[in-house]
């Protein structure tokens, strides 16, 4: 038997060039005069951003301008990219401190885990995604750094109960 | 009949450059802004912004873009023939600088030193100047093609020369009618008639001859959904692939003006050129150098018709960016299709059933006048009609199947196999499978 190659019968109004054209002009002026104008125009105007966003992150300082962290080393721990690099060191007191804490921006994946593990709720992932730079080296952020960064916290947590408890 | 002081050879040689420069830098001006205009359009139909950062709302966009192709490199492929190679972008800009001459684009300006026609040559010739002109663009196109030495290139300047050869037949075709009724060529007389002659602009009397005019002038402006020699998705972007800088600027100028150039034709054969619609005021030739039939010139009457010049031109502009940015290219053999199989013999034929109906009129003794124009409109009606209903059910442009080949071989099917359409009866599904 020879093989049935399809040809579709279609009414005149599904196939006509003609028709589907004046629809199409018709939709296309009805943009032209009215457009639904969506763009943000990014630089000068910014999107809103979720409480939840994970960008770049920040430490957060005390009063006298020392970092809250302890150096207990849970957020190289928990971190599933490997990106944290903390050096932990003792005061007098006893006081932990983290003598070196860096963190590759690059090899992050803003899981935000350090956020989430930090018992002293000093690591942040915050709301701050414009953080391109030249050079790789840039990308590293040290302790000074994830300090003077000013851009508001990512609100993983309750801020009514931040210890969760 | 006003009749004005000769004008002084000094005189006409300094009005003949002023004018020519005038007209000349409008026009480039006009390119430059139809390129801001062409990427607005397309980003309002798309629901966005357009270029908006140089200058207010982007306006100097094109001072940015033309100073960018200056300053750009300029390559010259190490495999292309350098001699056509350089020559091509001339050749395309130089037809689409010079075929404005002929296009009359308001009414006389009285001056102090005698009557200013504001048309750049008014040639006997008229239409025929412009025709022969547009056939010389194509050449740039070609070379260009050819020179390039890349395929892309090639196929884009084959496809080029194919349709503009083919549409070309069809534009010079659809515009016998208006041959037929004005009598005349030139582009002066064919705005008169339409003022005066006729009292009615060639648009209603002979729509179908307009219709496949505007068709016809997409093709040969490579405008889509017309251009082949671009179709940038298939061609890279076909001849000027390989063309930088200013030698890509220059076609991109021959395409906006050769655009512009189509439009004040459209406007000026079909829409009545200059002429302001229910008024009498600015109906009036020049018969002789500084004889005026008709109304009396006045400066504000050329002001005003020169804005409705601009207005009836701008509207073509704007139709050409809005089909272009709503209609897919089409395929080759589509193009094809509609030019010979389409185009040309409803051209051929609606040339016959013009002059049939303008030698029954005038052997009826009608007046050539305005009923003579509604009687022509009533009749454009029934060709115009007939053009539709075949365009409306061409299933070859539509992109299926050709109707009357089903059970039939197609040309390329492998033998055995046929072309059995496929109906909503369970019987025929079953017999299918």
């Amino acid at each position: 038997m020879a093989i049935g190659v399809k040809t579709m019968r279609r009414p005149t109004q599904n196939t006509s060039y003609l028709r589907a054209t004046l629809k199409g002009m018709a939709l296309t002026f009805r943009h032209l005069v009215n457009p639904k104008k969506v763009t943000i125009e990014y630089p000068d105007v910014k999107p809103p951003l979720s409480d939840r966003w994970r960008g770049t992150h920040r430490m957060a300082v005390h009063a006298d301008g020392r970092p809250k962290c302890v150096a207990c080393g849970l957020c190289p721990t928990i971190c599933p990219a490997n990106c944290i690099r903390l050096v932990p060191g003792e005061d007098d007191q006893g006081n932990r401190y983290p003598v070196v804490y860096e963190i590759d921006e690059f090899r992050c994946i803003f899981c935000g885990m350090c956020q989430e593990v930090c018992p002293v709720e000093a690591i942040h992932v915050g709301q701050d995604y414009e953080n391109a730079e030249y050079t790789r080296e840039r990308f590293v952020y040290d302790l000074d750094r994830l300090m003077a960064q000013d851009h508001p916290f990512s609100s993983l947590w309750d801020p009514a109960d931040p210890a969760g408890q | 009949m006003h009749e004005f002081a000769p004008m002084s050879p000094t005189a006409w040689w300094i009005i003949t450059v002023v004018k020519i420069l005038v007209v000349f830098v409008v026009i480039l001006i006009t390119v430059a802004m139809l390129t801001l205009l062409e990427r607005k359009i397309a980003a309002w139909i798309q629901d966005r912004l357009g270029p908006n950062r140089v200058g207010p709302t982007g306006l100097l966009q094109p001072i940015a873009d033309g100073l960018k192709n200056i300053l750009k490199e300029e390559t010259l492929p190490e495999q292309a023939n350098k001699v056509f190679f350089v020559l091509a972008p001339m050749i395309s800009i130089m037809p689409a600088a010079i075929t404005f001459a002929v296009v009359p684009f308001a009414a006389p300006l009285p001056t102090p030193w005698g009557l200013v026609d504001m048309i750049l040559a008014d040639l006997p010739i008229g239409i025929l100047y412009i025709l022969a002109l547009t056939g010389l663009g194509v050449y740039g196109i070609v070379m260009a093609g050819w020179a390039s030495n890349s395929k892309y290139s090639l196929l884009g300047g084959l496809r080029a020369s194919a349709q503009m050869v083919s549409y070309e037949v069809s534009l010079g075709l659809s515009l016998i009618p208006v041959f037929i009724l004005a009598g005349n060529v030139t582009l002066t007389q064919v705005v008169w008639d339409q003022q005066s002659g006729l009292g009615l602009w060639y648009a209603f009397p002979l729509g179908l001859s307009f219709f496949m005019f505007v068709i016809a002038s997409f093709a040969e402006t490579n405008r889509l959904p017309f251009d082949m020699a671009e179709a940038e998705s298939e061609l890279v972007t076909g001849y000027h692939t390989e063309y930088s800088s200013m030698k890509f600027s220059m076609f991109f100028i021959a395409e906006y003006s050769n655009m512009v150039t189509a439009s004040a034709l459209m406007a000026t054969l079909f829409l009545g050129g200059w002429d302001i619609p229910f008024f009498t005021f600015d109906d009036m030739r020049v018969i002789a150098p500084g004889v005026v039939e008709g109304a009396q010139p006045a400066v504000w009457k050329t002001l005003l018709t020169l804005l409705s010049f601009a207005i009836k031109t701008f509207f073509f502009i704007v139709l050409f960016m809005w089909v272009r940015w709503t209609v897919p290219r089409f395929r080759y053999d589509q193009i094809m299709h509609l030019g010979w199989k389409v185009l040309l013999p409803v051209a051929l034929g609606y040339i016959v059933v013009v002059a049939a109906a303008v030698l029954t009129l005038d052997s009826l003794g009608i007046e050539y006048g305005f009923l003579y124009g509604v009687i022509l409109t009533i009749v454009n009606l029934i060709p115009t009609g007939i053009f539709l209903w075949i365009i409306d059910r061409d299933r070859v442009i539509a992109g299926s199947a050709a109707p009357g080949l089903e059970g039939k071989r197609r040309p390329g099917m492998p033998v055995g196999v046929t072309a059995t359409p496929v109906r909503a009866g369970a019987a025929e599904e079953a017999a299918w499978r």
